[in-house]
């Protein structure tokens, strides 16, 4: 709307509450103007609203008196009156709808009076002054916001204690524990809790070595960043409850990944080094017991007779071995053998060697 | 006053407009986050709603105020905590090393007056606080050997930081709430390439020690056994020397000439006996 709507409008606004006092058929009349403003009742019943609210009364009396007597009078009575009450009821449902507010479950409206913050309505519906002197801000308190921090597709170093390089990516769960707090305490809240994540986890990571950053420190690493977090955070009086920090990527930088895995797989090699060892030991020392407890089996019997059970061995062996291989007996010293066999000459060479 | 303004709508309507102007000019609405200085023909008169330390919110200060249209100027100064972002800068160690250190720090203006004499607008003070950030965060770091650089709040050294910043920064009538290193990153180039190759070299070396420890492991395990193999073969094989030196002999025999050993036959054996060998003693027929 232009600054001919805006001045049309204010001029019906000063003239509003004297309009009825004049004589009656006024706007009508002053067609270039008059019809200007009533044809945007909204833009009037807002001004209304905001600043001649005592007017409103006598208006609505006397709306009410023309509506009541005015019947048979002017033939353009009724036309008047309607608009007076289209007004009367725009002003009103501008007034219902800035005096009361839902509140849903996890929210909390923050009520200002002319910019000063005067009290937080709780869930449910609350009532305030209408617009422009008390304004309600909604904050969510309950829901939890998640920024995330480094990413899982670019590399984000970040330097350890042992001056190694970690590439982490992280995310930080919020929420807001303190509706006024936050909405007047800090500018550009989001903007800070990244920094404050950055700082923390930072901080905390340059304390331990790579090798906890990347393994079982983990979860502890995430309680010391959202404590630092959490008193940092105070410390501004931002009104933010860190719920939590999730480390989501902690791995060595992508330049050296060949060598950590080289690392696993000595890990693996090692392991299956012990592996066989231990496969080796179990096959010695059950060989050991079994022969042993054979040992002892025929030990046990041997003790009940011994030089029978001896010789009985002996033979039994000595059965086995020479049945099944050549045999030549030879009369010592001499060679006169006294069973001369076939395979004497075909075993001469081995004969000759072994004598 | 009604006829003039049924006589001249415009005329009263812009009247009134310049009234509602003048008149909501009059009355600021100072909101809570913000506080104000008045000036008047260019001399700062009044504060508004300036930051005390400790006031709850919703005492006095915001809401409705006045001044007088025209003469007083209302310069609006942000009442919350602000940030100043330094960009990321190298800062040389005692020990010679380079670092790329990336800080921020909050404020706030807690003396409006003086922060609006010295810089009058928020992004000016904004670039002043950037460069003594810069200068007083490198003045300290440097002082520092490399290690301390990557926790330096371990070492307490952003306390100084906060300190001196907070001497200066104190002239533009602004109180620093907190300073804090965002990152810290070795420089591109060699000093980045250097780090990793030893990261590298460091893995190999552990993942050679991982291997000889594994096989240290094994060699031992391995020993261990033979150790209790042996233990338990001489509590068995200890009962009778003797006995055993015969058992032994005879499985040696059997696995020699008949079985074989590792599941290979054994190879064909041509035996001469002397008719004297224990065996055929019985061949010279003795009677008893």
């Amino acid at each position: 709307m232009g600054w001919g709507g805006r001045l049309r409008g204010l001029f019906a606004d000063t003239k509003g509450p004297w309009g009825p006092s004049g004589s009656g058929d006024e706007p009508p009349a002053d067609d270039g103007h008059g019809s200007g403003p009533w044809g945007e009742p909204p833009e009037h019943g807002r001004r209304m609203g905001t600043r001649s609210g005592g007017g409103l009364d006598e208006l609505l009396r006397r709306g009410r008196m023309r509506f009541g007597g005015g019947g048979g009078g002017l033939p353009r009575g009724p036309d008047r009156s309607l608009i007076l009450w289209a007004i009367i009821a725009v002003v009103g449902i501008f007034l219902v709808v800035t005096s009361f507010h839902v509140i849903s479950p996890g929210e909390r409206g923050v009520v200002t009076r002319f910019g000063r913050y005067s009290s937080t309505l709780g869930p449910g519906v609350g009532t305030t002054l209408p617009s422009p002197i008390d304004r309600v801000q909604k904050v969510d308190v309950e829901g939890i916001r998640s920024t995330d921090l480094g990413s899982q597709s670019s590399e984000d170093l970040m330097l350890t204690g042992d001056q190694n390089l970690l590439d982490i990516a992280y995310s930080v769960r919020w929420n807001i524990k303190n509706p006024e707090l936050y909405l007047f305490q800090l500018s550009e809240p989001d903007e800070t809790i990244k920094q404050v994540a950055e700082s923390a986890m930072r901080a905390v990571i340059s304390q331990v070595t790579l090798q906890e950053a990347m393994g079982d420190k983990r979860a502890d690493i995430e309680a010391q960043v959202t404590d630092r977090m959490q008193r940092i955070l105070d410390g501004y009086r931002s009104g933010i409850a860190v719920q939590g920090v999730a480390i989501q990527q902690a791995d060595p930088p992508a330049e050296v990944n060949d060598a950590f895995k080289e690392v696993t797989a000595a890990q693996q090699e090692a392991q299956s080094y012990i592996n066989n060892a231990n496969s080796y030991a179990l096959q010695r020392t059950r060989q050991a017991q079994g022969e042993a407890a054979a040992f002892d089996k025929v030990y046990e019997q041997y003790k009940l007779a011994p030089d029978v059970t001896r010789r009985r061995m002996y033979y039994e062996t000595m059965e086995q071995v020479l049945s099944k291989i050549d045999k030549t007996i030879v009369e010592a010293p001499g060679v006169t053998p006294y069973l001369p066999l076939p395979q004497v000459q075909k075993s001469q060479p081995q004969q000759d060697r072994q004598q | 006053m009604i006829g003039f303004i049924r006589n001249r709508p415009i005329v009263s309507a812009v009247i009134a407009f310049i009234a509602l102007i003048i008149v909501l000019g009059s009355f600021p609405i100072v909101p809570e986050t913000k506080q104000a200085v008045v000036v008047r023909f260019g001399k700062p008169v009044r504060i508004l709603n300036r930051y005390e330390p400790g006031r709850p919110i919703g005492a006095a200060g915001a809401g409705l105020s006045y001044r007088i249209p025209f003469v007083d100027q209302i310069v609006w100064i942000d009442k919350r905590v602000l940030a100043v972002d330094m960009e990321s800068q190298p800062v040389l160690s005692t020990d010679q090393r380079r670092l790329m250190v990336d800080a921020f720090a909050r404020y706030r203006i807690v003396d409006p007056l003086l922060m609006y004499i010295r810089s009058t607008t928020t992004e000016n003070l904004n670039s002043q606080l950037q460069t003594i950030l810069r200068s007083e965060v490198r003045n300290e770091l440097a002082k520092q050997p490399f290690a301390a650089l990557l926790s330096p709040e371990r070492q307490g050294v952003m306390n100084d930081v906060k300190n001196s910043l907070n001497v200066q920064a104190a002239k533009f009538g602004v109180q620093i709430v907190d300073v804090r290193i965002k990152k810290t990153d070795l420089p591109d180039g060699t000093p980045l390439q250097s780090a990793f190759d030893r990261m590298r070299t460091a893995r190999y070396q552990e993942a050679q020690s991982i291997r000889a420890q594994g096989n240290k492991q094994a060699q031992i395990i391995q020993a261990e056994a033979d150790a209790e193999a042996a233990r338990t073969y001489a509590a068995s094989f200890g009962k009778d020397p003797d006995f055993y030196d015969f058992y032994r002999a005879m499985q040696s025999y059997k696995s020699t000439f008949v079985q074989g050993t590792g599941g290979k036959p054994p190879a064909s054996t041509t035996i001469i006996l002397s008719p004297q060998n224990d065996y055929l003693k019985e061949f010279t027929g003795r009677t008893k």
